[in-house]
C-alpha cells in the first residue's frame, strides 16, 4: 500500500479491522486486499454490475463506488458474514444452491447481498417488485429465472 | 444417478465468499501490472516516452515493444491459413496501432493504484493514418449444382441481413498471476482457463521456457462464453514480466480495459440468394459474405467464418450449397469465438430465408420448414461440408419429432389464433420459430486417471478446464454411476497441468463428451484392476471375480466380496487406471426455439412475452444442469438479437466501454425460458451417446426473434439486421 494512508477502523461483519488507507481506496478494494474478504467481487468498478455490493448498515450498496473512509462508523456487512459460525449455509445459499441460482459464482455473492438487503427492507416484495429490485446486478450464467426463484423460495419460508 | 438432478458439487465454497478466482489469489512479494493502450484506432507510432514513468515513486519497471521485439507474435491455435499469418498481433505494438485498446507500453508496480497512475505518465505520440478495410482471404466451399439450381427454380428469394458485433463479456474480466516459484523453479500461472495446456505450451515457446517448466493451475472462473482462455498479449507481457523479475506479477483485466480488449464476435454481413420449387423445398443455399475480424486475427484463425459457412444448412437438406467468406481487416478490436460460434449467425439467414420463401410462395411456414427438414431414416447424413476441418457427418436426430414438440407445447393452432386476435384488436404481438443444428464433442482426445483412495473416495483427474459450468458435478456423476458410489464422494480435478500431462480443454460443448466419456472407460478400467487385485489378494482366479455394487466378489458367493477401498488400501501401489477417449468426429445435437413477443408502438421496446427451447442432447447426464446452460445461453442470444452492440465512430473510436453503454439484459428484461429437454437422438459416437449442451440456447434467438418481431409490426421481412434495438424496431415501425 502507499505512505499517504490513514489510520480507519471498520466493522465488517460484526468485527473490528484496523487499517491504513488511502482517501481514494474504494471500499471494494478495502474488504478485499487489507480485509482479505476476497468473496466482494469486481466486476465493473463502474457501479453498474452489482458483483461487489454489500450491505452498509443494512442497505446494498455497490462498495466500488463508495470510499473506505465514507464507511468509518458504520455496520459493513459481506458474503463471508451469511453463514453461520459453523460455515452452515444461510437460507439463502441453501437456496441458491438448490435452484441452480449460480453457476460460475462470479456475481453469486452480490446477489445473496442484494437479495439479503431486499428481503430485510421488503420481507413481502411482491414477484413483479423483486425482479425488478434484482435486476440492479448483473448475471451472464443463469439468465436469471434460477435466481429469483431462489430468494422467492426465502420470502416464502418467513 | 445419470439422468438425475443433483446439487452441484461446486457451489459451497462459491456461497461463502470462499472462491479462488484469479483476483483473489495474491503472494506477499507480488507486484501489480498495468497495459498501456493505444487511444487511437490506426496510425504509426512515432515515440512511447517512458522517461517520467520510469521515475515514478513505487515503479518497478515500465517497458515498450522495442523492449520486448524479440517476442514472437501470437499464433492461431485453431483453423490457420498462411494469408492470416501477417495478421497475427504483437504483444506490444512497435511501428504501428490498429485499433483503440492495443497494448503499447506496460507499468508494473508495487500496487494497482500506483501502476495506473503510473501508466498515465507514458507519454504516446501516434500520427493518425487513414484505414479502409483490407480482405484478408476468401474461404470457398459448397457441393451440388448450383446454377442448375437456381436455372430451375419456381421462387428465387435474395436478402441482405446483418449480426451486429457483441461478446461474452464475462462477469469476471480476465486476469493473470504469474509467480516464479523460488523452490521448484517453476512459472506457475494462475488465471489460466479453458485450455491450460495449450496456453502453457504457447507461452513456454514464445518465452523460450522449458516446456515443463510453465505449469497452470486454474482457481474458479467467472465465465467463459468462448472468449475467456485465449492466449491474449496481456498473458505473455505478465509471464515475460515475472520471468524477468523474477518475482510474482499480477494483472487484473478493468471492465474497460475488456470492453476494448478482450475478443469482440460475430459482425457478419450476409448477401444470400435461395432458389425453391413450388413445394417450398429449396433446392439451393448461395451465401456471400463479410466478416468484419477486427484489427488482428488471433488464436481462433478462421475459425467463425469456417462455423459459419459449414453450419448454415442447418437441420434442412439443401441439395446445393455455395458459400464464400471473405475476412475483413479493419480497426476494430480482434474478434474471436463467442457461444455458437457462426451458428448464431448462420441460423439466423437461414431460418430468415426460410420464412422469405414461405412468403414468397404463400406457404405455412412451419410447413416449409417441415419439407426441407433431413429425415431421420437418412441418419447418419453427410452434410459434404467441414468445420473445423472435421467433415459434417450428422449423427442422429430426428428433427421431424423435435418440431413437433415444440409445435405441440406451444398449442401452435391456438397460439396462432389468440395472437391474430390480439392483433386485429391492436397489439404488436407476434410469434417466431428458429431451428438449428448444433455441433459438440470437439475431439481428437481426452484422458482421465482415476484413483480409488483407502477409504473408497474416488479422484478423477482431467485434462479439462472448468468456466463455470458445472463440470465436477456431470463428471462425479457419471464416475458414480458406473462405481456404484456417492457422487459427492468423487474429487474432480481440472486445468492443473502438473496433474496431467495433456489435456484439450473446455471449449465447442466437448466437455461431457468427450472427459464424461473417458471417465466413462477409466470407470471400467478401475474394475478391471481391481479384478486382477482382488485376485490376487483372495488368491482366487480372476474369473471367477465379479464387480459388483462398488465391490469385486466371489461369483455365487454374495457373503464374499472386498470393497473398491479395501483393495486400494491393500495393494501395495493401490486401485487406479487411466482412459482416454478419442473421436474423428463430433455429434451434433439440435433444436428449435419459439418467442412471443409484444412491440411497444411508442418506444419500439420488444418485451419478450414466452421463450421456449426444445433441445435434444442425445443423453441429459443432470437435466438441472442442461436447463441452466440453456437458459443462460438463451439470455446471452436474447441480449444478442435485441441489446447489445459494440457501436464505434468512423474514425474507429469504441462507443462502449462500460455497462451504461453495453446493454446486457437483466432480470427485468430476460424471461422465463421453457426447456424442452430431450433425449430422441443418443449419440452413436460415444459410450454414454451425450451430446454437448452449451450452445443450443443461444443459437437461434436471433432467428425466432427477428421473425416475432416482424410479425408483431406486421412488416414481414421487415428484419434485415440484429440487434433489434428500440432505435431501430421503431424505424421500421415509421417506414411501415
Amino acid at each position: 500500500m502507499t505512505s499517504d494512508g490513514r489510520p480507519l477502523t471498520l466493522t465488517v461483519n460484526k468485527q473490528q479491522h484496523h487499517v491504513h488507507v488511502e482517501p481514494r481506496r474504494t471500499l471494494a478494494d478495502t474488504l478485499r486486499d487489507d480485509c482479505g474478504l476476497t468473496g466482494t467481487h469486481l466486476g465493473c468498478e463502474q457501479g453498474v454490475c452489482g458483483a461487489c455490493t454489500v450491505l452498509v448498515d443494512g442497505d446494498p450498496v455497490r462498495s466500488c463506488l463508495m470510499f473506505a473512509v465514507q464507511a468509518e462508523d458504520t455496520e459493513i456487512e459481506t458474503v463471508e458474514g451469511l453463514a453461520g459460525d459453523d460455515l452452515e449455509l444461510h437460507p439463502l445459499q441453501e437456496a441458491f444452491s438448490a435452484h441452480h441460482a449460480l453457476q460460475c459464482g462470479f456475481c453469486t455473492p452480490g446477489f445473496l447481498m442484494l437479495a439479503a438487503g431486499i428481503l430485510n427492507h421488503q420481507p413481502d416484495i411482491a414477484d413483479d417488485e423483486l425482479r425488478i429490485a434484482l435486476s440492479s446486478n448483473l448475471c451472464r450464467c443463469t439468465g436469471y429465472q434460477t435466481i429469483i426463484e431462489a430468494v422467492r423460495s426465502v420470502r416464502d419460508q418467513t | 444417478m445419470i439422468g438425475q438432478s443433483v446439487q452441484r458439487l461446486e457451489d459451497k465454497p462459491l456461497l461463502l465468499g470462499q472462491g479462488a478466482f484469479v483476483a483473489d489469489v495474491s503472494f506477499p512479494d507480488e507486484v501489480h501490472l498495468r497495459v498501456v493502450r493505444s487511444e487511437v484506432a490506426q496510425g504509426l507510432i512515432l515515440d512511447v516516452d517512458v522517461s517520467a514513468a520510469r521515475e515514478a515513486h513505487g515503479v518497478v519497471g515500465v517497458w515498450t515493444g522495442e523492449d520486448l521485439a524479440a517476442v514472437p507474435l501470437i499464433d492461431f491455435r485453431q483453423i490457420g491459413y498462411d494469408e492470416l499469418l501477417m495478421h497475427r498481433q504483437p504483444v506490444l505494438a512497435r511501428r504501428s496501432v490498429r485499433y483503440v485498446g492495443e497494448p503499447l507500453a506496460i507499468v508494473v508496480a508495487a500496487d494497482p493504484y500506483l501502476a495506473e497512475d503510473i501508466a498515465e505518465l507514458v507519454s504516446v505520440d501516434i500520427e493518425p493514418t487513414e484505414s479502409e478495410p483490407v480482405e484478408a482471404m476468401v474461404l470457398e466451399s459448397g457441393y451440388g449444382s448450383i446454377d442448375e439450381a437456381f436455372a430451375a427454380a419456381d421462387c428465387v428469394v435474395e436478402l441482405n441481413l446483418e449480426i451486429g458485433r457483441h461478446s461474452g463479456v464475462p462477469m469476471e474480466t480476465r486476469g493473470l498471476l504469474a509467480r516464479p516459484n523460488p523452490e521448484s523453479k517453476l512459472l506457475e500461472l494462475y488465471g489460466v482457463s479453458k485450455v491450460p495446456h495449450y496456453n502453457c505450451a504457447a507461452i513456454a515457446s514464445m518465452l523460450n521456457l522449458d516446456p515443463e517448466s510453465v505449469v497452470g493451475l486454474e482457481g474458479h472462473v467467472g465465465g467463459g462464453f468462448g472468449i475467456r482462455g485465449e492466449l491474449y498479449p496481456e498473458d505473455v507481457l505478465v509471464a515475460w514480466a515475472a520471468c524477468l523479475l523474477q518475482r510474482p506479477v499480477k494483472w487484473i483485466e478493468d471492465r474497460r480495459e475488456h470492453f476494448v480488449a478482450a475478443n469482440h464476435s460475430r459482425d457478419q454481413r450476409h448477401r444470400v440468394r435461395a432458389a425453391a420449387d413450388g413445394s417450398g423445398m429449396i433446392m439451393a443455399i448461395d451465401d456471400e459474405f463479410w466478416c468484419d475480424q477486427g484489427a488482428y486475427v488471433r488464436t481462433h484463425g478462421a475459425t467463425v467464418p469456417s462455423l459459419t459457412a459449414a453450419m448454415l444448412p442447418g437441420p434442412y437438406v439443401i441439395p446445393s450449397y455455395r458459400s464464400c467468406a471473405h475476412i475483413l481487416m479493419t480497426n476494430k478490436t480482434p474478434a474471436g469465438t463467442y457461444r455458437a460460434p457462426g451458428r448464431f449467425e448462420a441460423t439466423f439467414v437461414c431460418e430468415r430465408v426460410v420464412e422469405a420463401v414461405a412468403r414468397e410462395l404463400d406457404l405455412d411456414p412451419v410447413t416449409v420448414r417441415r419439407r426441407n427438414l433431413i429425415p431421420s431414416s437418412a441418419m447418419p447424413f453427410d452434410r459434404k461440408l467441414s468445420a473445423l476441418g472435421i467433415p459434417i457427418v450428422l449423427d442422429s436426430g430426428d428433427y421431424e419429432q423435435l418440431l413437433q414438440r415444440l409445435v405441440d407445447h406451444i398449442s401452435l393452432d391456438d397460439l396462432t389464433i389468440d395472437l391474430e386476435r390480439r392483433r386485429a384488436s391492436g397489439e404488436l404481438v407476434g410469434l417466431g420459430l428458429g431451428l438449428f443444428v448444433e455441433k459438440s464433442g470437439l475431439g481428437p482426445y481426452e484422458d482421465v486417471r482415476m484413483t480409488v483412495q483407502h477409504d473408497g473416495s474416488v479422484e478423477v483427474v482431467t485434462g479439462v478446464a472448468s468456466v463455470g459450468q458445472g463440470v465436477e458435478t456431470a463428471i462425479a456423476q457419471i464416475c458414480a454411476s458406473y462405481l456404484d458410489m456417492d457422487y459427492r464422494d468423487v474429487t474432480v480435478v481440472h486445468g492443473q497441468t502438473d496433474r496431467i500431462s495433456r489435456g484439450m480443454g473446455a471449449f465447442a460443448s466437448r466437455v461431457t463428451v468427450m472427459a464424461g466419456s473417458a471417465t466413462y472407460l477409466a470407470t471400467a478400467a478401475i474394475k478391471e484392476e481391481a479384478r486382477r487385485l482382488a485376485a490376487e489378494m483372495l488368491e482366487a482366479n480372476m474369473e471367477d471375480l465379479e464387480y459388483r455394487n462398488g465391490s469385486i466378489g466371489v461369483r455365487g458367493n454374495p457373503d464374499k466380496d472386498i470393497s473398491l477401498g479395501d483393495i486400494s488400501a491393500a495393494a501395495e501401489s493401490g486401485l487406479s487406471a487411466e482412459a482416454s477417449f478419442t473421436t474423428e468426429h463430433m455429434t451434433y445435437p439440435y433444436g428449435g426455439h419459439a418467442a412471443v413477443v409484444k412491440v411497444d408502438p411508442e418506444t419500439g421496446e420488444v418485451t419478450i412475452e414466452r421463450y421456449v427451447v426444445a433441445y435434444d442432447v442425445g443423453r441429459a447426464v443432470n437435466p438441472m444442469l442442461i436447463e441452466g446452460q440453456i437458459q443462460g445461453g438463451a439470455a446471452q442470444g436474447v441480449g444478442g438479437a435485441l441489446l447489445e452492440e459494440f457501436q464505434y465512430d468512423e474514425s474507429g473510436q469504441p462507443l462502449v466501454t462500460s455497462f451504461m453503454d453495453y446493454l446486457m439484459p437483466t432480470a427485468a428484461e430476460t424471461p422465463l425460458v421453457e426447456v424442452l429437454l430431450s433425449e430422441d437422438a443418443p449419440s452413436p459416437l460415444n459410450p454414454l451417446g451425450v451430446k454437448g449442451a452449451g450452445e443450443g440456447g443461444t443459437n437461434a434467438c436471433g432467428a425466432a426473434l427477428a421473425t416475432a418481431v416482424e410479425q408483431a409490426i406486421g412488416r414481414p421481412g421487415a428484419v434485415t439486421e440484429l440487434p433489434m434495438t428500440p432505435a431501430r424496431v421503431r424505424s421500421m415501425l415509421n417506414n411501415s
